[in-house]
């Protein structure tokens, strides 16, 4: 999963959102984008700089299906699994990846190689199924291109 | 002779390898000394030709589709960038019967105009609607959206006019605009394709709602699963700012959001711009009198903004004078799932279900005959082919038990299992509840098991009353459209499909 720059500190991160009125989901957005995600050393430290209760921040943190606590996969792969794209096969696509991958939905291959995550809709119901690989959007997938786009992605 | 070659930056366009398509055609070009300018634009709707690539000739624009990475050295070679035939042609795309038979009053400019360039929207007759809001007086500007008879596009059917009139007469030291894009319903993507193809109509639908209710601030709350409308919302905000349509008396701000669908609720969507849990909130208060921040707030779907340049532009007669019953004005229709034309369809209300799915949509992708659609996204009820003759109007839809929504419609063949698409109704209540209120919080979770025990054979009378009690309560009893709305693909799909619910089923339908 690509994340942005490393060096910056966690209070240089947050620092831009100072005086933003609601600021917490932008916060969350970039320190998971700095740095992969958002471990609970980050919240003691959002929660301070954000004049928030650690249990704010943790409410927030958890209710958010995109939010992770733990780093993961170097690749990350969401499925379609929504209504449309199962009208095209969709679960026979995550069947196939879960085998091929050797990892179940909505967990991480223990090599670290790859999450295998689902997501309801990403607004291209119209060439289903599609999945997102890396923040890559891809649609009209079979098990074949599947194949190849994970080859490419975990190489 | 400086050509313009067109390869969509839509979604589904990259979806489909448009970015390879238009990395080779940059190729070529360079490669043959040609004074090229490749314009990444929206997407006309056809997406089954997506990636549908257009270049301009003295005849005007041709296209092809769908053009995969491999086709691009053929298609060069055979006098692409001299719009010479090739099998992958479609002549004049605006000729093609699906984009010749709409009336496109929303997504007029989608598809053909560079969603990057504040001129070319102005050129393409953008900007006049703003203009004529300026010229009028509030009353005048309230007066001109309740005469176009826009209902709220979101799924709701709210009227705009009467929604903006109590804002506007709210008194309060600030008032926000939200808009809502967190268009979290599967089988929907009209949204996505406004945002991404023609995003200064947003913009200008935004302002023009800003004026109309006096604010001078507006978010635009759009999910994250949404990556290229969120850049090309961006790249127009900071153009606007530039050319000083944005930043002196209105300003919008941009908030993503985090993989949540209930937060496309609009207390859930306001309490997420607060920085908050997503978690709906009871009203009264109504949002127009105690909405974000604690102020007045006009939160509207983007469909409904979009249409308001137009409405302002040639007047709300014209709106107003297309449409059916007491639904006015166009839809922005989405063919979605097992369909072979797939895409886009701006229509007047009143045009039928089975027009949309077996003329224009062309039946299902997998030649199969059509079991079941969707209507509405995954709180819409599942129609049978015997309903097709139904209109698309908000009450002609209510009256056989459905909704229109935000107008997805998602096609099923007939392999399609309707116990378990009823099953997954409750299951996606289940994951996506903000667990505020009882019914929804318990009774997906419920719905699940017992219709477990159903398709289990397990006592099915019962299981059956139970569901049905079931979804009376959801229905009656929860806070917001997410549990009392998922009684519809429930009921619907037990009320027209009971075959599918019985023990032995699974084994009598296909696939």
């Amino acid at each position: 999963m690509t994340t942005g720059n490393p060096s910056l500190s966690l209070a240089e991160v947050i620092a831009p959102f100072a005086g933003m009125a609601g600021a917490l989901l932008p916060v969350l957005h970039a320190v998971q984008q700095a740095f992969g995600h958002i471990d609970d050393a980050a919240v003691v430290v959002i929660a301070e700089k954000l004049n928030l209760s650690r249990a704010d921040v943790h409410g927030v943190l958890t209710f958010y299906h995109d939010f992770r606590r733990r780093p993961a996969g170097r690749t990350v792969l969401k499925i379609c699994r929504a209504e449309a794209c199962q009208a095209m096969g969709s679960d026979a696509l995550i069947a196939h990846a879960e085998a091929r991958l050797a990892t179940p939905m909505h967990s991480q291959r223990a090599d670290g190689a790859i999450s295998l995550e689902p997501v309801y809709c990403l607004g291209l119901c119209s060439a289903a199924p599609s999945a997102m690989l890396d923040g890559q959007v891809f649609a009209r997938l079979s098990p074949d291109r599947l194949d190849a786009l994970l080859a490419g992605a975990m190489s | 002779m400086s050509r313009i070659v067109y390869v969509p930056g839509d979604a589904v366009a990259v979806a489909c390898g448009a970015d390879q398509v238009a990395a080779a055609l940059r190729g070529h070009a360079d490669r043959l000394g040609l004074d090229v300018t490749i314009v990444r634009n929206g997407s006309r709707g056809m997406h089954w030709l997506e990636p549908l690539v257009e270049i301009t000739t003295r005849d005007g624009r041709i296209g092809y589709g769908p053009v995969d990475v491999a086709d691009v050295d053929g298609l060069v070679a055979a006098g692409f960038f001299d719009g010479a035939p090739h099998p992958l042609g479609i002549g004049k795309p605006g000729e093609q019967p699906f984009l010749a038979a709409q009336q496109r009053l929303t997504f007029a400019r989608c598809g053909i105009v560079d969603p990057a360039s504040l001129a070319d929207y102005i050129a393409h007759g953008g900007g006049v609607g703003l203009r004529q809001a300026r010229a009028l007086d509030a009353d005048a500007r309230i007066a001109t959206v309740k005469a176009s008879g826009l209902r709220g596009r979101g799924g709701a059917g709210f009227p705009t006019g009467i929604k903006w009139e109590t804002v506007a007469n709210a008194v309060a030291p600030r008032k926000y605009v939200v808009c809502n894009a967190d268009e979290g319903d599967s089988g929907t993507f009209a949204d996505r394709m406004i945002m991404e193809g023609d995003p200064f109509l947003l913009i200008e639908g935004m302002a023009i709602c800003g004026l109309c209710i006096g604010a001078s601030h507006g978010y635009l709350y759009i999910r994250s699963e949404y990556p290229h409308a969120i850049a090309a919302m961006a790249t127009a905000i900071g153009a606007a700012r530039a050319a000083g349509w944005l930043g002196a008396d209105f300003d919008i701000e941009i908030r993503v959001g985090a993989g949540s669908y209930v937060c496309g609720e609009e207390t859930a969507l306001l309490e997420s711009i607060e920085g908050r849990r997503g978690q709906v909130r009871a009203k009264p208060p109504l949002p127009a009198h105690k909405g974000l921040f604690g102020m007045p707030t006009a939160i509207n779907n983007v469909l409904s903004l979009v249409a308001i340049p137009h409405i302002f532009a040639d007047g709300p007669d014209v709106y107003a004078g297309v449409g059916h019953g007491r639904s006015r004005g166009t839809m922005p229709i989405q063919l979605a799932g097992n369909i072979r034309h797939g895409g886009l369809y701006e229509t007047p209300f009143g045009i039928t279900l089975g027009a949309l799915v077996n003329d224009i949509g062309g039946g299902t992708a997998s030649g199969r005959p059509v079991r079941a659609v969707q209507i509405g996204g995954p709180l819409g009820a599942y129609f049978p082919p015997h309903l097709f003759d139904t209109p698309i109007d908000y009450e002609a839809f209510a009256a056989v038990g459905g909704l229109i929504g935000h107008g997805g419609i998602t096609v099923f063949d007939d392999s399609v299992d309707m116990a378990r698409m009823a099953r997954f109704a409750f299951e996606f209540c289940a994951i996506e509840s903000c667990g505020k209120c009882t019914p929804c919080r318990i009774g997906a979770v419920r719905g699940v098991e017992t219709i477990d025990k159903l398709i289990a054979g397990d006592q099915p009378e019962a299981q059956l009353a139970l569901i049905t009690d079931l979804a009376e309560t959801m229905k009656f009893g929860s806070l917001c459209a997410l549990g009392g709305f998922t009684p519809y693909p429930v009921m619907s799909a037990l009320t027209h499909f009971p075959e599918d619910f019985r023990p032995d089923a699974a084994r009598q339908v296909a696939g």
